[in-house]
Formats: C-alpha cells, sequence, structure tokens
C-alpha cells in the first residue's frame, strides 16, 4: 500500500523445514521516526535495521511467527505521525509501533495506539510523561527519559564537584521541562542554580547566552536544548574559551550521533547521559559490529539499541502468550524479566516504564579516541532504581498505591 | 460585501463579464459532479484521508480567492490557518465546547486576524506584500512556540475531542463526521462561488488587473483588498478549525512557514484563478505526500520540482488548462 | 560605574558586539537581496538554500579535496555564483515577461529542491568544520572574550559590504548596472548587453549569499537547513530597510543586528520575535521602509 513494505523474514521457506505450528501468528510492526530530520541519524533506518536484526535473531520464522516490518517518516509533526499511525491500524493492519523520537509525535502516537488498542513500544522520545501521566496501558517507553537524562547528567554531576549551574534553556515546553527536572537534581544533591537563559527555538547563534552563563561564574552550564540547538551551543561554547576557562558543560539530551557530527575536537570533556554505548562489553561490540555493517559504518545509538531490544522483548512475550492481542502481550511483557546483550537484564514496569542501568559519560580528548566511533569513557553507572521515576512519585493512573 | 460595491460605485461602470448560460449550466453540474463524488468517497477511500483532502481543497479555495480573484500573494497564509486551528482545538478541549462552537469561534480569530495582518500589509503591494506577510506569519508561529500554555508549544494541543454536534451528535466515529466535514466543504466553496460572482468579486479583479484604473473609476481598492484579504483568511480559518476537530490535533505545522509554501503550491497545480483548480491541486499534493511520505526528504524536493515545473511551463495549472481546452471559463 | 537595568556596561559593549556580528550576516544576505532586486526585480526565495551551499562548498572542498578554508573563501562564492548564473540563464531568464511574484515562487522551489537534495545526502545533523587555525584563540578585550574568528567576521563582511557599495555606486560597471535598473531598455540601446548584465548581477548576488555561508560554517553547523530560517528574518530586515539603496540595506541589516542583541540581554524570550515587531512598527511610520523609495 501506501509505505515502503519490508519483507523481512522468508517465512515460507522457514515453515517447510520446521513441524508444523498449531497456529501461525503474522505480526505487522511499524517504524515510525524521522527519516530525514534532526534525528535521522539517531533513529531513521538505523532502527529499521535494529527492529530487522531483532527478529532474525530471535529466529521467529523458525517458531512460527511470521514478522513483516513497515516503516515510515513523521518528519518530528505530530500531524503526519498520527495520520500514519491512524491509516497504519485502520487501513494496513499494523500490530505495534517503533520507535516514535520527538516527544510531541510520541504523546500523539500513543493515544491513538490506545484508541485502536495496538502496542507502542517508544525507543526514541524523551518525554517522561508517556509513562507519568499520559501513560496508556498499551504503551511502553523503552530507552530513556528526561527524568533519567536529568538524575544522571544532574545528579553525578554535583557529586563529581559541579555544584553550582547555569542553565541554557531551549524556549519551548520540552527544554522548560528538562531544566525544572535537572534543577530539582542539582539542589536535591546539594547543588545551587545561579540562573537561566530562555534562548530562542530553534536559533543558531547562542553566544550572547553563552556570553550570560561565563558572566554567572557557575560551574557547570547546562544545555536544556536538543538536537541542532545543542549541537551549535556546544559548538560555539568551544569558541569563547568556556571550556577552558574552567567551566564545565553538561549536555542534557546528547547522542552519540551528536557527538559524531561535533567532532572529538569541539565535543571533548562534555558530560552526557545515556543508557546504551556500543563499546561498552562484547555483548554490545558485537551486535553493534553487525549493526554497523548494515549502516554505512555508523555505530548503533541508543534509540536503535532499544528498539532492537523492545522488538525481542514483544516477540518473546509473543512466544510466550501464543497471541498477538494487545493486552495479553503487554501484560505478557510486564510479567517476563527482560534480557538481552545491550541493555542487561530488566523488567518493564506495571507504568510501562523499561527498567535498566543508565551510564554517564564523558567525552574523550582526541588524544585519547584510538578508533572510529571510539567517543565515550564511563564516567559513572545509575542502577535503574535511581535513574527512572520511583513508582511512589508516578503520577500515571495505572499504578494502584 | 456586496452593498460595498454597490454604494460605492456602480459595478456596472466596469466592463463586467457576465458568466453566459452554457458556463453557468456547466458549473452547476461540475457542482452535482462535486456533490456525487463527496457522496461516494467515504465508501471508497480512507474517510480520514477524504476529510484531509477536503480541509485543505477549502484552505487552498480561500487561498485562491486572494491571489488569484484579489491579485494578492500572500504568503503566511498558514497564519489563520494554524491559528484558527488552535482556538478551535483548545475551546473544544478546555472549555468543552461543542465542535460547530469551536469551529466558528477558530474562523472568527482568524477573520480578526486577517483584518490586522490584512491592514498592515496591503500598505504595500507585490513582491514587498508576500514578504509581509510571510514575516508576520512567522511572528505567529514565535507566538504559538512560546505559549505552551495555550498552544502546547512542539507537543501541539492533542487529543482534541471530536464532541456532539449541536451536542446531539456524536463525531467519534470517521463516517459521521465524514458529512459534517463535507458540508462545511461545500458551504465554503459555494460562498467563494458567490463571490468571485458577485459585483464584489468583479471590482476585486478589476482592481487586480489594473488598480490606478479602479482607482480612478471611483473604486476604494484599499477597501477592496482588505475586504478580500479578511474573506480568504476567514475562510483558510474555517479549514484550519475543521481540521483540528478532524484530526484531533493543532499543532505547529500548521502555523509553519511551509504551510503557507503548500497551499501556494497546490493553489499553482489546481489552477490560479480557477474557481475549481485548488481542489484538485490539493488532491494531487495531499495524496501525494501520502504516497510518497517513505521518500522523506525526497517529497520536499518533489514538491520543489512541481513548483519549478509549474512556474515555467504550466501556469494555468491544470483546470486552467482544462478551462483552455474547452474554451470555458473553470 | 554605572549600571544600565542591572547589566553592567562592560557585559553590554560585549553584547553589542555579538550584535554587530550577526547583524553582519544579516548585513550581506539583505545586500545580496537587494542587489538582485534591484536589477531582477524578483525576491530571491532561494538566497537561504545558495547561503546554506555557500557553507557546504567549503565543507567538501576541505573533506573531499583537502582544501583550505582560506581558498574555500575564494573559491566557493565562485563555484555558487557559477550555479547561479546557470539558474538564471536556464531558468530565470524565462520568466521576464511575467509577474514578478513568478520570480518569487521559483526561486521559492528551487530553495526546496536544494534544500531537499542536500539534506537526502548529508542529514541533518550537521557537519563539523573547524575554524581555520589562524584564527582559532581569542583576545581579552577587558570586558568580554572576543573569539578571533568572530572579530574576522566582522571586519571580512565590512570589506565585502563596503566594496560592493563602490562597485556600484563608484565604478563605471555600477554606472551600467543603475542604468539597466533604472531604464534597461534604454540601456540596451546604448550598446550595453543588459541580459548579461542580468545574469552577472544574479550571479553576484548569489556569491555574496555563499561568502556569508562560508564565513557562518566554522561558527554555525553546517546544516542543509542552516538558510531555511534565516532567509525569513532576511526578509524581514529587507522590508524594514527598503529596496532603495545599497547602503541602507548595509546599515539595516548591522543596525538590527545590534538591536536583536541587545533583546537577547534585556529580554531573550523576545529576541527571536523582535526584527518582526519593528517591522511592524516601520510599516506603520514608513511604509516604504527606513530607506525605500516610494513608488
Amino acid at each position: 500500500m501506501t509505505f515502503k513494505t519490508l519483507l523481512t523474514t522468508t517465512a515460507f521457506a522457514a515453515l517447510m523445514s520446521s513441524p508444523v505450528l498449531a497456529q501461525q501468528i503474522s505480526i505487522k510492526a511499524g517504524v515510525l521516526n524521522d527519516r530525514s530530520g534532526l534525528y535521522a541519524d539517531l533513529s531513521g533506518e538505523g532502527s529499521v535495521i535494529a527492529a530487522k536484526m531483532a527478529v532474525e535473531d530471535f529466529k521467529a520464522a523458525e517458531k512460527g511467527i511470521k514478522v513483516e516490518i513497515v516503516s515510515a517518516d513523521h518528519q518530528n509533526k505530530p500531524d503526519v505521525g498520527s495520520t500514519i499511525a491512524r491509516t497504519w491500524y485502520d487501513q494496513d493492519g499494523v500490530d505495534l509501533i517503533l520507535d516514535v523520537p520527538t516527544s510531541s509525535v510520541a504523546l500523539a502516537v500513543s493515544q491513538i495506539t490506545k484508541d485502536k488498542n495496538k502496542v507502542h513500544i517508544n525507543s526514541g522520545a524523551a518525554a517522561s510523561d508517556l509513562t507519568g501521566k499520559a501513560c496508556t496501558p498499551n504503551t511502553i517507553h523503552w530507552t530513556y527519559d528526561t527524568y533519567a537524562l536529568a538524575q544522571g547528567t544532574g545528579g553525578a554531576m554535583v557529586k563529581a564537584g559541579g555544584d553550582s549551574w547555569y542553565f541554557l534553556t531551549a524556549d519551548y515546553a520540552f527544554g522548560h521541562a528538562l531544566e525544572r527536572d535537572a534543577s530539582a537534581v542539582v539542589v536535591k544533591n546539594g547543588g545551587k542554580v545561579l540562573g537561566a537563559v530562555r534562548t530562542p527555538f530553534p536559533g543558531t547563534d547562542f553566544s550572547s547566552f553563552l556570553l550570560q552563563a561565563q558572566a554567572s561564574k557557575a560551574k557547570v552550564i547546562g544545555l536544556a536544548n536538543a538536537g541542532g540547538d545543542t549541537i551549535n551551543s556546544i559548538k560555539q561554547a568551544g569558541e569563547f574559551g568556556i571550556v577552558a576557562g574552567g567551566q564545565k558543560l553538561a549536555g542534557l539530551l546528547v547522542f552519540i550521533t551528536d557527538v559524531h557530527a561535533l567532532g572529538l575536537q569541539t565535543a571533548q570533556g562534555l558530560v552526557l547521559t545515556e543508557s546504551f554505548y556500543w563499546d561498552s562489553n562484547d555483548g554490545t561490540r558485537a551486535f553493534s559490529e553487525r549493526f554497523a555493517k548494515a549502516n554505512g559504518g555508523k555505530k548503533p545509538s541508543m534509540v536503535q539499541a532499544g528498539v532492537y531490544s523492545g522488538m525481542l522483548h514483544y516477540l518473546k512475550a509473543v512466544e510466550a502468550a501464543k497471541s498477538k492481542d494487545s493486552a495479553t502481550v503487554v501484560a505478557k511483557m510486564k510479567e517476563l524479566p527482560t534480557d538481552d546483550p545491550l541493555f542487561g537484564k530488566g523488567t518493564v514496569r506495571a507504568d510501562g516504564r523499561k527498567m535498566h542501568d543508565v551510564y554517564l559519560f564523558e567525552v574523550k580528548k582526541p588524544s585519547e579516541s584510538k578508533a572510529p566511533w571510539d567517543y565515550y569513557k564511563q564516567i559513572a553507572v545509575l542502577p535503574a532504581e535511581q535513574a527512572f521515576r520511583p513508582l511512589s512519585e508516578s503520577e500515571c493512573p495505572l499504578v494502584k498505591k | 460585501m456586496a452593498n460595498v460595491a454597490s454604494t460605492d460605485a456602480p459595478a456596472a461602470g466596469l466592463a463586467v463579464i457576465e458568466i453566459d448560460h452554457g458556463t453557468a449550466r456547466l458549473h452547476r453540474m461540475i457542482f452535482i459532479g462535486i456533490a456525487i463524488a463527496l457522496a461516494v468517497a467515504p465508501f471508497i477511500a480512507y474517510p480520514v484521508f477524504v476529510m484531509k483532502v477536503l480541509c485543505f481543497a477549502l484552505f487552498a479555495l480561500a487561498f485562491n480567492l486572494l491571489l488569484g480573484y484579489g491579485g494578492l500573494l500572500s504568503f503566511g497564509h498558514a497564519a489563520y490557518f494554524g491559528m484558527a486551528s488552535y482556538v478551535s482545538a483548545y475551546t473544544a478541549k478546555n472549555w468543552g465546547l461543542t465542535p460547530e462552537l469551536a469551529i466558528l469561534l477558530g474562523t472568527c480569530v482568524a477573520a480578526l486576524l486577517g483584518a490586522l495582518f490584512g491592514a498592515l500589509a496591503i500598505r504595500r503591494q507585490g513582491i514587498y506584500f508576500a514578504m509581509i506577510t510571510l514575516a508576520l506569519a512567522q511572528m505567529v508561529f514565535f507566538f504559538s512556540l512560546q505559549t505552551p500554555r495555550f498552544t502546547g508549544g512542539e507537543d501541539g494541543i492533542q487529543a482534541v475531542p471530536r464532541g456532539k454536534l449541536f451536542g446531539l451528535i456524536n463525531l467519534a466515529d470517521d463516517r459521521t463526521l465524514y458529512w459534517v466535514v463535507a458540508i462545511i466543504f461545500m458551504a465554503g466553496l459555494l460562498a467563494i462561488y458567490r463571490i468571485i460572482h458577485s459585483p464584489f468579486g468583479q471590482v476585486c479583479k478589476a482592481i487586480r488587473d489594473n488598480e490606478p484604473r479602479a482607482i480612478s473609476l471611483g473604486y476604494r481598492a484599499n477597501q477592496y483588498k482588505l475586504t478580500v484579504f479578511v474573506l480568504s483568511a476567514t475562510l483558510a480559518g474555517l479549514a484550519g478549525a475543521t481540521k483540528a476537530i478532524v484530526f484531533q490535533l493543532a499543532s505547529l505545522t500548521d502555523v509553519y512557514w511551509s504551510m503557507s509554501g503548500e497551499v501556494v503550491l497546490m493553489t499553482l497545480v489546481g489552477g490560479l484563478g480557477t474557481v475549481f483548480g485548488p481542489i484538485v491541486g490539493a488532491l494531487v499534493i495531499v495524496s501525494m505526500q501520502n504516497y510518497l511520505a517513505s521518500l522523506g526528504a525526497w517529497v520536499t524536493v518533489v514538491q520543489g520540482v512541481i513548483f519549478v515545473i509549474c512556474v515555467l511551463l504550466f501556469r494555468e495549472g491544470i483546470v486552467g488548462v482544462i478551462a483552455k481546452w474547452i474554451k470555458k471559463p473553470l | 560605574m554605572f549600571e544600565l537595568l542591572g547589566i553592567p556596561p562592560q557585559a553590554l559593549f560585549g553584547q553589542v558586539l555579538l550584535g554587530l556580528i550577526n547583524g553582519s550576516f544579516y548585513a550581506i544576505l539583505s545586500l545580496g537581496l537587494a542587489v538582485i532586486f534591484g536589477l531582477l526585480n524578483i525576491i530571491n526565495f532561494a538566497h537561504g538554500a545558495q547561503y546554506m551551499m555557500g557553507a557546504f562548498v567549503a565543507w567538501m572542498c576541505l573533506n573531499y579535496f583537502g582544501i583550505n578554508y582560506w581558498a574555500a573563501l575564494l573559491l566557493a562564492p565562485l563555484i555558487v555564483g557559477v550555479f547561479g548564473v546557470i539558474i538564471e540563464r536556464v531558468l530565470i531568464a524565462r520568466l521576464a515577461n511575467l509577474d514578478h511574484l513568478y520570480g518569487l515562487l521559483l526561486t521559492f522551489g528551487l530553495a526546496l529542491i536544494i534544500q531537499g537534495l542536500f539534506r537526502n545526502q548529508y542529514g541533518s545533523s550537521g557537519l563539523p568544520y573547524q575554524i581555520p587555525p589562524q584564527l582559532t584563540g581569542g583576545q581579552n578585550l577587558g570586558f568580554m572574550f572576543l573569539p578571533n574568528y568572530r572579530a574576522w567576521v566582522i571586519a571580512a563582511s565590512l570589506v565585502v559590504c563596503l566594496a560592493t557599495w563602490f562597485l556600484i555606486e563608484k565604478t563605471r560597471l555600477g554606472a551600467y548596472l543603475r542604468a539597466a535598473t533604472e531604464n534597461p531598455t534604454l540601456t540596451q540601446a546604448f550598446g550595453i548587453n543588459v541580459p548579461l548584465l542580468v545574469t552577472l548581477t544574479y550571479g553576484f548576488g548569489v556569491a555574496l549569499a555563499a561568502f556569508a555561508g562560508v564565513l557562518a560554517a566554522p561558527i554555525y553547523s553546517v546544516n542543509p537547513n542552516m538558510g531555511a530560517d534565516l532567509i525569513i528574518v532576511v526578509f524581514a530586515v529587507v522590508v524594514i530597510g527598503g529596496m532603495g539603496s545599497i547602503l541602507g540595506a548595509i546599515i539595516t541589516g548591522f543596525g538590527l543586528g545590534l538591536i536583536e542583541g541587545l533583546t537577547k540581554v534585556f529580554y531573550p524570550e523576545a529576541a527571536a520575535t523582535v526584527i518582526f515587531i519593528i517591522m511592524v512598527l516601520v510599516l506603520l511610520v514608513k511604509p516604504a521602509g527606513l530607506f525605500g523609495r516610494t513608488t
């Protein structure tokens, strides 16, 4: 039909060889993300590759599960995203939607998924509302959220001595939320916030704001922004000698693809939080090598890793439930522990939050980097319980207190 | 509006070309054809898609009223479309207004905004006019971005209830909603048709073709221009407000300048200054976006290529070319 | 020392300087638009895309051919200028006798194509481009740390703007140009090749945009969308200044950069809108713009 269809499994051949199963389950998964815009590098086609790898690794065909994967570009626009989600669910028989970066689109897709009673496993979006007040029984939020980012970057920086902060906040809801969450963490850990400046969004020139941040004499400049804004502010901070002057930059939402775009020369010394890094252990390295081969040499971002992990767990739940009924599968996903080489062992909580450890990284100096994509050194590990919002503080109606 | 024309100067003072009988009959047949197409469309195609086409077609019709018949190229029509969509989404969701009231309110706000911007923009002509409308619309975009309490910022206003029409008819079902949208669209189309063929519309065309002459004949050109601008903004608002109810969403996309560009493209493809052209244009462009969605950035490229081709080789647009063939205005 | 609205004067000087640096981009871009508009009577909507191309050509020069920043500063405007000449010959020239609005629509379409193609090829995350080694570091001016590169931007753009002004107002070529702007038919009758002049003018305006792009590459990320939003601000600058004079475009560009810079200090939330608000005010008082001719 409308969207490029990617047949991933040669289910028929596999069926011939495998023992006849009582029931063949066929699943259609839609990878909905940014394929052309700002987040195309961190999600995009890479997420489709990751989903396909999950299907391969699960050996779905041998287990009597036929999986077809479709993909589309939501262009980071909630209206485009919700139109596609509606069409997929209503017309194309899609059972679950994966990825969906950009919080605004994710919230829209989550709502539609609930209305149509399907499944949404989100990997790309940051909004902690997805498992907070906007939580639904049909949505699982996999990789990270703003709460975890603030806990990681904010908390760990204060513990490492960066106890006075100044925020550069992109002047829109997402920037405000990041600033609010991070400020709370900074204060809670005994640091203080000296001030914040609201930068027009989207912006290109941050020099004026950086100068204000510099004048504040704060030890840490927190970048409560995303995408192009983050890249430009880091770039210009380097130019104005801010890091050289002894102040630290803390990116509240920075992906490895951003670091790649900046280059180590500019990004060195930046502190950031991610829940996955390709070079963490043998499991992640093996996966990333296979992934890179399929993705033009680019290593996976945590979002793409999350798509793999989420798809894998969904398939496990389908196998265990012997059904693709949304309520049954989600219940199974929350019941079964998660385990994969990328995120290790974990669980899916009642509110739909996937629990795993989160890491604080510092970007290496160019001299420390030995190979392409050798970008991070690990500073701290945050156990899942500390990284994600505890259920006791949850605003999610699904959580029984 | 029509009495503006009659009090100002007699319409007969200009060489008003009355449409002849054959053309009138043809137009009546086209209207019946559209009505039939609207009646069967939801049974053939996906109703949400058809509603989208209708909303954009109405938007393009409104834009064409201004450009095709007023000769004013606005590059900021997203402002009225988007603002109306915000207002109707906000009032339906937060004030609990019934959909028809929400749409009405959205449309009124668009009219007010149109009056304000129109009064500013018509002080300059031609390219300046286009740049001013664009800049004003961009201001609306920044306003929307920075007032999340009203617009929901980059999340937009989501999960807008479709509600019950007049408090009675539940619109949650796509088909039921479809009939409402179809009626709004038909009403908009008929209104535009009336405006174009009224004495007021004729004077607008006269001003478009030769402003100094129209002024010398005693017409207050600026009043006419402002009126047609407000009418166009109002109808664009009607389209935007309806779209918010259909998609249960009002977002920044609706006020961004690329939306203004898209409506120009639709009108251009369909046929500038033809009554029915924008409908065809909207159908073509919306379908194209739909079917090419997986191509990502290539959609932008394809749109750009269509723009260039239309401007260079195909300035009459699809309906314009057909009108030339059959030698009747469409 | 005194304080102004709680901002120490040192910080204010710094911000004024930064505002001027931003203003230099507005100045070069609105200058290019003004030059093109003067002779071709079209608003070049592709100006933002051509600015972006300048930055990308500089990036390609460095990454594919190892050509450094300084050479790219000459080469990129030349390459993009030639591209502009081709565009003018093949496409825009066909619209010479039509309503000027078609020129706007055509260049809008071109902008979409160019941006779309670059997005497909290079993604939207942006590409790194380092500041040339000769200009890294900065000077401590006492009231601020001024990166050398920013100082260079402001100097380079002032020189280019003034040189353009000189070229158009004081040289023989400029005289032909102004004559062709006033009355193309008569100028042609004097044996001057007006179509050639038109083509070269478009190429020159485009080259100016590309030059601004190369200047911007090391400080802003090299990104397919870098020109798309900028161009609308520049449109507002042009409306404010009016299309009357070359000097007007330059002064308005720098002046508005300055005002925007100050807004960032006193009321950062309004920094994105301040230029549009000024535009509305100017339209109310002087519809033709500050330096515009009333026609």
